[in-house]
């Protein structure tokens, strides 16, 4: 790599990038009560703050239990879809796709106002559930596009050789085809935790009196007081996202190398 | 086996889409919604003031973001695919999107700390003796709303635009240079147009859902940098008008979808315009002057149209406007090197 002005621009932009994320830790181990410098001393006292907050508790627990159901549920969703777009032809497949991965696109807001628009008109409360809902339509086509990195590459003649030997489709799915795509589930499953965890719109519109950990946050951010609070608790949402992302990619790779693909980086 | 995520889908995206397109046609009557069917929501929206600065300004907003966004990306993509060593573009790559991942909320709510008063951009600027006192422009403004959106949507930018230039043989490059072409002239007439599909990209990816965001306008836009999206808000919670905020949500998705559309067909006419001087140099700077002239009409038409024809008859005219321009286009300029 030469210095050129190329390079120097690309390192200023990454501090750009970082800016914020480096930022967080700072105030939240600072011993004072105004997020601003200088930073005066450290302290874990923000964080021994968290431990008795039982509301933060209740918001951990609710993000917890849809972060999990969601992972599941849109990678479940994603794996039909996956095999489907790479395994077999249909009609209006483009179309189809598109349409599923539309949420990746629109704004948020939209998505928001328009499913709690329907669930108010049937009558149906804002709650866990919903919000359940919600995250699993805007994960699946994250979940969707690494699973089909995992499917892209592999072998139709494996399947078929195992079923050419006696076993049925679903036995055939179960023993030769899952193993492989395995490290492309924890993937997906990784990933869309993450982003159910992060979530803040949906969660905000849907969530009724059951916040999840953003809408707590995002509660907190009018009390100046609680502000070095929301930074000890943004510093274990951001720390606990960048691990699992790490971990995510570890598997991916490993996927993709199971399949004999190169690792080109990154999501998306 | 499509049949499950397409069924979810339908069932919570379709469906919800679909219903607050009807709702658009309804109108609340104080606790209770009158459900016959008629515009009289659309007429307020197009022709309120408020609600026609608040769609304009999302445009002029996303706009903003979107350009800064893809300028600052591109630089950034070129480095990565052409100067960094290819086993090390992975480990860049991740780099750039780690950030991506961790929580907007937290990441805006930063940039409110960031370019704050007595912040760290102020800090750093009054020390370096650069400024005399704290900027007051970067906070609680369009410019805060710019600044930060710009740094939730880099991946977005970046990914697409890098995806195209790796897809640039590098032997064309080569040859244009043995033909003795400069090398920023190489840069303009041979990797600038083969990496626009991914520009485009871009564009389309963060334009789209930065004109609906709601967060980054409440906590640093102060009330000078509100966005539709928080007026959809407000209306569906603290006026409780349902049909309302249906109807900003469906004009807002239209007012995007008309805004690309037209965007889309006129680069075809800038790029022929572009190629008519032989592109280059001269061919850009063409191409950007008559970019700048066209926003400009439209703006004008929809900011000073009402007092020269009315709410209802200035939309009439941008209409008559941009889709004249857009027919006029469809017809006689060619279809351009990226199939639009």
């Amino acid at each position: 790599m030469k210095r050129s002005p190329l390079a120097l621009f690309a390192g200023l932009y990454l501090i750009f990038l970082y800016a914020p994320i480096i930022l967080l830790p700072l105030f939240a181990f600072n011993d004072g009560t105004i997020i601003a410098f200088p930073l005066r001393g450290f302290t874990l006292g923000w964080f021994a703050d968290l431990a008795n907050t039982p509301a933060l508790h209740e918001a951990t627990l609710n993000s917890l239990i849809i972060a999990c159901s969601v992972a599941v549920l849109a990678t479940c969703l994603g794996l039909f879809a996956a095999r489907a777009v790479t395994r077999y032809k249909f009609p209006l497949k483009g179309g189809i796709l598109g349409f599923i991965m539309l949420p990746l696109v629109l704004p948020e807001v939209i998505v928001a106002i328009s499913l709690l628009v329907v669930l108010m008109q049937l009558g149906i409360n804002a709650s866990i559930f919903t919000i359940i809902l919600g995250h699993t339509l805007l994960c699946m086509p994250f979940a969707i596009a690494i699973l089909q990195g995992s499917f892209a590459g592999l072998d139709v003649s494996l399947e078929e050789a195992a079923v050419d030997l006696g076993e049925t489709r679903a036995g055939a799915f179960r023993l030769v085809i899952l193993p492989i795509v395995t490290p492309g589930i924890i993937a997906s499953l990784l990933i869309c935790f993450i982003i159910s965890l992060d979530e803040f719109i949906i969660a905000f519109f849907l969530s009724g009196n059951e916040p999840t950990l953003p809408v707590y946050l995002w509660g907190q951010l009018r009390f100046p007081a609680r502000l070095p609070v929301v930074m000890a608790l943004g510093t274990i949402l951001v720390t606990l996202s960048i691990v699992l992302l790490i971990v995510a990619d570890i598997f991916r790779r490993r996927g993709l190398r199971r399949t004999g693909q190169s690792e080109t980086g990154g999501f998306l | 086996m499509i049949s499950p995520p397409l069924i979810y889908a339908l069932l919570l995206l379709a469906v919800p889409l679909l219903t607050i397109i009807l709702f658009s046609f309804w109108t609340q009557n104080f606790l209770t919604i009158d459900r016959t069917f008629t515009v009289a929501n659309y007429a307020e929206a197009l022709t309120d003031p408020l609600y026609r600065e608040l769609m304009l300004r999302s445009l002029r907003i996303a706009g903003l973001v979107t350009a800064a966004t893809v300028i600052l990306a591109f630089p950034i993509a070129y480095f990565i695919s052409f100067h960094v060593k290819p086993e090390k573009k992975a480990l860049w790559l991740f780099l750039i999107t780690i950030p991506f991942w961790t929580s907007y909320l937290i990441r805006i709510f930063l940039w409110r700390v960031i370019l704050a008063y007595d912040g760290p951009v102020n800090g750093t600027l009054l020390e370096l003796g650069i400024i005399d006192e704290p900027l007051s422009w970067i906070l609680y403004n369009a410019n805060a709303v710019v600044i930060t959106l710009a740094h939730a949507f880099a991946p977005f930018a970046i990914l697409p635009i890098f995806v195209s230039l790796e897809k640039i043989d590098r032997s064309l490059l080569e040859a244009a240079r043995d033909l003795g072409e400069a090398t920023t002239m190489t840069f303009i007439r041979v990797t600038l147009p083969l990496a626009m599909p991914g520009v485009l990209a871009a564009v389309l990816i963060v334009f789209i859902p930065t004109v609906g965001d709601y967060v980054t306008p409440r906590l640093v836009g102060g009330s000078g940098g509100t966005m539709i999206a928080n007026m959809i808000y407000v209306q569906i919670f603290d006026l409780s008008n349902r049909p309302m905020g249906a109807t900003l949500a469906v004009l807002a998705m239209l007012t995007v979808t008309i805004t690309l559309a037209w965007f889309i067909l006129h680069i075809r006419f800038w790029v022929h315009l572009s190629d008519r001087v032989g592109g280059g140099m001269l061919g850009l700077v063409l191409a950007v002057v008559a970019a700048v002239i066209d926003i400009a009409i439209v703006r004008w038409v929809f900011l000073h149209g009402p007092d020269w024809f009315g709410p209802a008859g200035s939309l009439g005219v941008l209409a008559a406007i941009m889709g004249g321009g857009a027919v006029l286009i469809a017809l006689f300029v060619p279809k351009g090197r990226w199939g639009i």
